[in-house]
């Protein structure tokens, strides 16, 4: 939908009203981490420091607490990447009873809320008296990352036309080669955007967690309970600003590759 | 001419089956889709079930132990007159909260699909992108800075000479409070700011599927700004509105942490999910209350389906 | 001499869809040899039971006398030159062409010299670095071919290789393909839906529909003598009138007469011209002989009727020919 007109100016007042609402709570994280004000949120700031980056390198918590959100993150987006990419291969290029349930299946962690995959599966565990650990919250977090792989690798896989393969495998090549040689390189950014995105995902999940982490502190949990029971508002202040930094960069690189990629395969259909 | 038309087998084991498989793609398929199988349609599925079953046993109000027999009396309890209004007031939050979210997010959908282009085009997509992406704590965390008593909305106020507008909103039954982080009115901020991308992106992808001659053929009919807008645009951007609204309402109706944060302090159904199970340990109850939003949803998926709000997904 | 490809009795059905029903045929070594047909008759599904890509439902299957049942397309020295190219995106030309021997396992000095010299062979030398999306269509389909050709195939498999490309361009490439085969002593086997380029380029010719082999024979043979209704009206649409009307034969036995055999005559039938149509050098005409229906073609520099206009109109005897079944 195109046009040359211009636009009326309430709409224009309105959409960029819009934008602004959007961006400006963020924005304001950056702000605060370098406020001086210890004790309460006071707008303007006071003054600004970069004492408080300090502070936060030297706290032991926030530490622990990002290296289990990255591993849990790692670990997700791996088993995510590989069950995703199955799943999207089966789905995309061959019809077989049950494929709406699959795609259905996959769907479902993300479109119940966070709170009743939380609830299920801890009653699950506390059912088959399973100890809260690590794997835990992996189970927990793979569970709704799978469906972020799998959209991105079926569309790719979609887009990817079936005479590739079977060129491939016309030349020459076995399964192993046609996979190694054409199907990865060729699903290769969307894989990536996919994992990045899952990550980003797990990195910031804190509903599904509060349930499968038992004691376990991953960094969203740490958030949280700094949010209900401030201790040390700076540090919060420094890490919010941190976590906006992590999950940016990951969506900008997930979008550029997956444009990047309609362009390559654009070119054969 | 040395090659024979058939090449013999290559390699080992895992070469000779490939040949198998390729000659059996269903078999192919089957191994493709059983881990998935196994770990949401079993696991996961399984979990959901063994916790709605949950809702359909009762707790004993002296030992606190699950009693493990069949009985409708935990959905009678949703009834009670505190479990009902928790009910009613979280619907109440979702659909104002969609409502408002629709409001704000069609003019962003409709310039960034419209008039947009090149570096505006970019602005609106990041615009859009970073909130939705961005950490859900932070963002909570930002309008917990916002919304302060002391924080910069306050602030923002005093400057303009509207602290009287702020004062008189705060002193309104039911939504106000003593400042807006404590207030309905503040926990429906929040709530608009966090499920608004998820409005705005199916908007404009409907808008987008607009064709500008379509417009054009509109204003060409004799029809004005208003009435395309009314007869035309909007009833094709409908499915798109839906397919938002199914986002800003099941998010609604399932967060538990919002309200926690920024609120009153009387509890959403999540809260109460999440208090039942825990401290109060009374998980047939917490079962039955995440029947509701499961219910509910479900109605509504339904109906945004008769609608064909899932072509716009 | 043993047969390229034989079919025996092969059907391919896709649950209730008989794509392929039921087709015996010998293709030749070195010929190049064309299936026709509409889309749906079975043609593109035979291309790709030689492929490899399907297995058949029933029959049997034999490249150069060897069982293909079961034999995946990669152990089957048989290329294929794809509609779409099917060339890689994620790679360039070059390494396009070196596939098929990087896959087998040939040196990388080795290959790219084979690479080179395909590509020389479709006049595409120095293309090597260029990338798949950066060439023209008749580029692409030319790298598709040499990318096939390197393998030194058997039997070269084309789907519509030229059904992209534009009619000058398309002309080009026919005599180029026809050239290459003979140079190449190569089994071709041609898939189209295009009479002409069947017609011209092709040893022999095919025809299918409705997932069976109607008739097979040289373009003159399927041309002048069609056995069927459908071949008659498919390849260049005759006329499929009864034997008794053309004065041919005993009734209920059908012919085909084609509308370029047809021609003004004095001393013919009485016709009525219902249509006329310019074409350029032939004029079609539209006739209705007593309840029969003609399509006539005619020189266009002839001095021709007008609709509504009477004339007479004749034919040579030979030029009719009796088909063996109406249906």
């Amino acid at each position: 939908m195109h046009s040359d007109t211009r636009a009326p100016l309430p709409l224009k007042i309105a959409a960029i009203g819009g934008l602004v609402f959007l961006l400006a709570p963020i924005a304001l994280i950056f702000v605060y981490a370098f406020t001086t004000e210890e004790k309460s949120f006071q707008w303007p700031p006071p003054g600004l420091t970069l004492k408080w980056f300090g502070v936060t390198m030297g706290r032991a918590d926030v530490w622990a607490a990002l290296a289990l959100s990255v591993k849990v993150a790692a670990i997700s987006t791996c088993i995510a990447l590989v069950l995703g990419t199955m799943t999207a291969a089966a789905v995309a290029r061959s019809r077989f009873f049950g494929r709406e349930t699959i795609s259905l299946l996959v769907i479902l962690p993300i479109a119940l809320p966070g709170i009743i995959t939380g609830i299920s599966l801890r009653s699950a565990f506390s059912l088959l008296d399973i100890p809260f650990s690590t794997w835990t919250i992996v189970l927990g977090h793979a569970t709704f990352c799978i469906v972020v792989v799998y959209n991105n690798a079926v569309a790719r896989f979609r887009r990817t036309s079936g005479a590739l393969i079977e060129a491939a495998m016309d030349l020459g090549a076995d399964g192993l080669q046609t996979f190694r040689l054409v199907i990865l390189p060729n699903i290769g950014t969307a894989l990536l955007a996919g994992g990045m995105l899952a990550f980003a995902l797990s990195f910031d999940e804190v509903i599904v967690t509060t349930f499968t982490a038992g004691n376990q502190s991953t960094l969203p949990i740490w958030m949280l309970e700094e949010l209900i029971r401030p201790r040390q508002r700076p540090v919060t202040n420094v890490v919010a600003m941190l976590v906006v930094l992590v999950t940016v960069f990951p969506i900008l690189a997930a979008y550029w590759l997956t444009k990047e990629g309609e362009h390559t395969e654009g070119a054969e259909k | 001419m040395t090659l024979p038309a058939i090449l013999p087998a290559r390699g080992g084991i895992a070469a000779r089956a490939i040949d198998w498989m390729m000659r059996h793609p269903a078999m192919f398929t089957f191994l493709m889709v059983l881990p998935i199988v196994l770990w949401l349609g079993i696991v996961y599925i399984g979990s959901l079930i063994a916790l709605l079953m949950q809702s359909f046993f009762s707790i004993d109000e002296f030992s606190g132990v699950v009693k493990q027999e069949f009985t409708l009396s935990t959905y009678a309890e949703l009834l009670r007159p505190a479990n009902f209004d928790i009910i009613l007031r979280t619907i109440l939050m979702a659909a104002s909260v969609t409502l408002a979210s629709a409001a704000i997010a069609f003019p962003i959908a409709y310039f960034a699909a419209r008039y947009a282009k090149g570096k505006w085009k970019a602005l609106f997509y990041i615009g859009v992108m970073l909130p939705l992406w961005s950490s859900y704590l932070v963002k909570v965390y930002a309008w917990k800075l916002v919304l302060a008593k002391e924080g910069i909305l306050t602030w923002v106020f005093e400057k303009l000479h509207l602290t009287w507008l702020l004062d008189g909103l705060l002193a309104l039954p039911v939504v106000g409070g003593n400042s807006l982080s404590v207030s309905y009115l503040g926990t429906f901020i929040v709530f608009v700011y966090i499920w608004l991308p998820y409005m705005i992106i199916p908007v404009q992808a409907a808008l987008e599927r607009v064709p500008g001659a379509m417009m054009e053929a509109a204003s060409d009919l004799g029809a004005n700004p208003g009435q395309s807008f009314r007869m035309v645009l909007f009833p094709l951007a409908l499915p798109g509105v839906i397919a938002g609204s199914i986002f800003t309402f099941s998010l609604t109706l399932g967060d538990y942490i919002i309200p926690q944060i920024i609120g009153s302090g009387r509890l959403f159904i999540g809260q109460a999910v999440y208090v039942q199970q825990g401290t109060a340990g009374n998980i047939p109850l917490a079962a039955a209350f995440t029947v509701v939003p499961i219910v509910i949803m479900g109605v509504y998926l339904w109906g945004a389906r008769k609608m064909g709000a899932f072509d716009a997904l | 001499m043993t047969e390229a490809v034989s079919f025996r009795g092969v059907s391919r059905y896709f649950g209730h869809v008989r794509a392929v029903d039921g087709v015996d045929l010998d293709i030749r070594d070195g010929e190049f040899f064309a299936m026709l047909g509409p889309s749906g008759s079975g043609k593109t599904t035979c291309l790709r039971l030689i492929a490899g890509f399907e297995q058949p439902t029933g029959g049997e299957i034999r490249i150069y006398g060897e069982q293909a049942a079961g034999v995946p397309p990669y152990r089957r020295n048989v290329n294929t030159v794809f509609q779409s190219y099917a060339l890689f995106p994620h790679m360039n030309v070059r390494d396009n062409v070196a596939f098929g021997l990087r896959v087998k396992g040939t040196g990388k000095a080795e290959r790219h010299k084979a690479a080179e010299e395909a590509l020389a062979m479709v006049e595409l030398a120095g293309f090597g670095d260029r990338r798949a999306g950066e060439l023209s269509g008749g580029q692409r389909q030319r790298v598709a071919l040499a990318r096939a050709l390197v393998n030194k195939p058997k039997v070269l498999l084309l789907d519509e290789p030229l059904g992209a490309l534009d009619l000058k361009l398309r002309e080009q490439m026919q005599e180029e393909l026809r050239s290459l085969q003979r140079a190449l002593g190569l089994t071709f086997v041609f898939v189209t839906h295009d009479q002409d380029e069947a017609l011209s380029m092709a040893d022999r010719v095919a025809v299918f529909a409705d997932g069976k082999m109607q008739q097979v024979g040289t373009a003159e043979d399927i041309y002048r003598r069609p056995n069927t209704r459908f071949v008659a009206d498919f390849v260049g649409s005759s006329n499929v009138l009864p034997a008794d009307f053309v004065g041919a034969g005993p009734n209920g036995r059908w012919a085909s007469l084609r509308p370029e055999d047809i021609r003004l005559d004095p001393l013919g039938h009485e016709a009525v011209v219902t249509s006329r149509a310019y074409h350029g050098r032939v004029v079609k005409l539209g006739l209705k002989l007593g309840a029969q229906h003609l399509n006539a073609l005619m020189p266009a520099t002839e001095d021709l009727p007008q609709p509504g206009e009477k004339v007479r109109v004749g034919w040579d005897r030979a030029r009719v020919h009796m088909m063996e079944s109406g249906a």
